[in-house]
């Protein structure tokens, strides 16, 4: 990135000006101590409900999956081969299928 | 604490630092009647979300995953100014296990690999210990605006809101690798921070930059954002800032710098996050036979900030719209607007340059000639020439959309 020389004097003249002070001001961090909010809701019980809740949420909450976009067979089923083969969700074949067939009744779109 | 409260953002933070404890379980047991919500507005829905005020450090966001949170900023904040302020920065995490306690005495940044001497630095020799500079940058998330995709697809379902600007304040990565002393045959340098994924054998987060892009003295390690140290969940107490890249590469709790001599071959640097190498990212549902690339650079965009759709505006008097935009890897040139669907485009007033990564301001007067149904369009253009797109963008995983945003009014 060559450009980056000359405009940068530029863009930190411009950005000091109304914040005077303020890159010169933090001379020492404080240590945090604070609690991450985390969720322990179910999803909605139904064929397949055991499944999802013992093999997703392991890893992220159920919103994640209830916020989604009604999607195609296929699409839910790319969703959980990603989950086992890129994000290694231990989730066997019988498992999995539970979990499409859950995802399609629930949130399925021609 | 009750959700549907809507607090001055000091007293919601103050009750944020105090009760978290009460916090966390007020998110999960407020019934739903009692909750605020926000109305996404996306065809096949689900468009509600919670808004909630139970994480640390932050006010209102836009609930869009509990764990690992998803908070969106709320889109009137972007009409407020073009600094989002630190307690409305959105926030995105890939994997749940990250501290909520960050000792800042024993805290260290490794800097290891292609290097003549590996370093262990403190926050104090990276405060006290190095030259500091300041860059107005906008981070957004690649996947930005993805609950407008149409056809949908899956992923977080972003709507306007997971961009923030903000003043970064730090030391130049350069001036850290000059110190360690990078070696003939570095060719790239990969970043990782403290959080972890519940899986131990799923990837860690890591992403990488190739050797020029890290030493060409803009990419930041950034200690502190408007001014004060980064929110827990915006990265606290390092984050790599890359102005004019998407969010991804902008590594929270950055605590591990790797310079490779070979491509770095992980899931998120090799796999993941990649775009159809076509014009603007974009093909046709469907289509297969294109190659894919990485996510990198942000693309220009603009909104406007005042006028939400459905909005009445008065017929034959002059109104005001005004807005932000931001020019990607570059400033902005101009930001123009129509008021007839984007046959006829008027130049705007642009604000004052806070720097050229960051968000702009740009307001213009507009007269409605009659009453009846109308469509604003805005439409950013960069210092590179590149205007957005009045077609709409699609990808297989929804990333980098910048297509011209529409707002539909009726003229009274």
């Amino acid at each position: 990135m060559p450009r980056a020389v000359l405009p940068m004097v530029a863009v930190l003249a411009l950005v000091l000006l109304p914040h005077p002070g303020q890159a010169a001001t933090i001379t020492t961090l404080k240590s945090p101590k604070l609690d991450v909010p985390t969720s322990d809701a179910m999803f909605p019980a139904g064929p397949g409900s055991d499944a999802i809740n013992n093999s997703c949420l392991a890893c992220h909450s159920a919103d994640h999956v209830l916020n989604q976009p009604s999607l195609s067979r296929e699409a839910w089923q790319e969703v959980v081969n990603k989950m086992i083969t890129a994000y290694k969700a231990p989730i066997g074949a019988d498992d999995a299928k539970a979990i499409v067939d859950y995802l399609v009744r629930t949130k399925g779109a021609s | 604490m009750q959700d549907h409260d809507v607090q001055p953002l000091h007293l919601t933070r103050r009750r944020m630092l105090g009760g978290m404890g009460i916090a966390s379980l007020a998110l999960m047991s407020s019934p739903a009647s009692a909750q605020q919500t926000v109305d996404l507005h996306v065809p096949g829905g689900p468009s509600a979300r919670i808004i909630t005020t139970s994480y640390p450090q932050k006010g209102r966001m836009i609930l869009q995953r509990s764990s690992p949170p998803w908070l969106e900023t709320p889109f009137e904040v972007f009409d407020k100014g073009v600094f989002t302020p630190n307690d409305q920065h959105y926030v995105s995490w890939h994997w749940a296990n990250f501290p909520g306690d960050i000792d800042v005495d024993g805290f260290r940044l490794t800097v290891r690999g292609q290097v003549n001497q590996t370093l262990s630095l403190s926050l104090k020799d990276i405060l006290q210990g190095l030259p500091r500079f300041d860059i107005a940058a906008v981070n957004q998330c690649a996947g930005a605006s993805r609950i407008y995709a149409d056809p949908r697809v899956a992923g977080a379902q972003w709507a306007n809101g997971s961009m923030s600007n903000a003043i970064w304040t730090g030391v130049r990565l350069k001036g850290v690798l000059d110190r360690a002393g990078v070696k003939p045959g570095a060719i790239q340098v990969r970043f990782g921070g403290l959080d972890e994924p519940v899986i131990p054998e799923a990837p860690k987060f890591l992403k990488s930059l190739t050797i020029d892009h890290a030493r060409n003295g803009e990419v930041m390690i950034a200690f502190a954002m408007n001014g004060e140290q980064l929110p827990l969940l915006n990265g606290f107490p390092l984050r790599l800032v890359v102005p004019g890249w998407c969010g991804v590469y902008w590594i929270k709790m950055l605590n591990d710098i790797e310079v490779l001599d070979q491509p770095d071959t992980n899931y998120w640097t090799a796999t993941g996050y990649r775009v159809p190498d076509t014009p603007h990212n974009t093909v046709k549902p469907g289509e297969t036979g294109f190659k894919m690339v990485p996510v990198t650079r942000n693309a220009p965009r603009s909104f406007i900030t005042n006028i939400r759709n459905g909005d009445s505006v008065p017929a034959g008097t002059p109104a005001s719209a005004r807005g932000i935009a931001f020019g990607g890897d570059c400033g902005v040139a101009r930001v123009d607007l129509s008021i007839d669907g984007g046959k006829g485009w008027q130049p705007t007033q642009l604000g004052a340059d806070q720097g050229t990564y960051g968000f702009r301001q740009w307001q213009t007067q507009f007269a409605l000639p009659a009453r009846g149904a109308h469509t604003l369009m805005v439409r950013c253009t960069n210092t590179k020439n590149e205007a957005q797109p009045d077609f709409r963008i699609w990808n297989p995983a929804g990333y980098l959309y910048n297509t011209i945003e529409t707002t539909h009014v009726v003229a009274a």
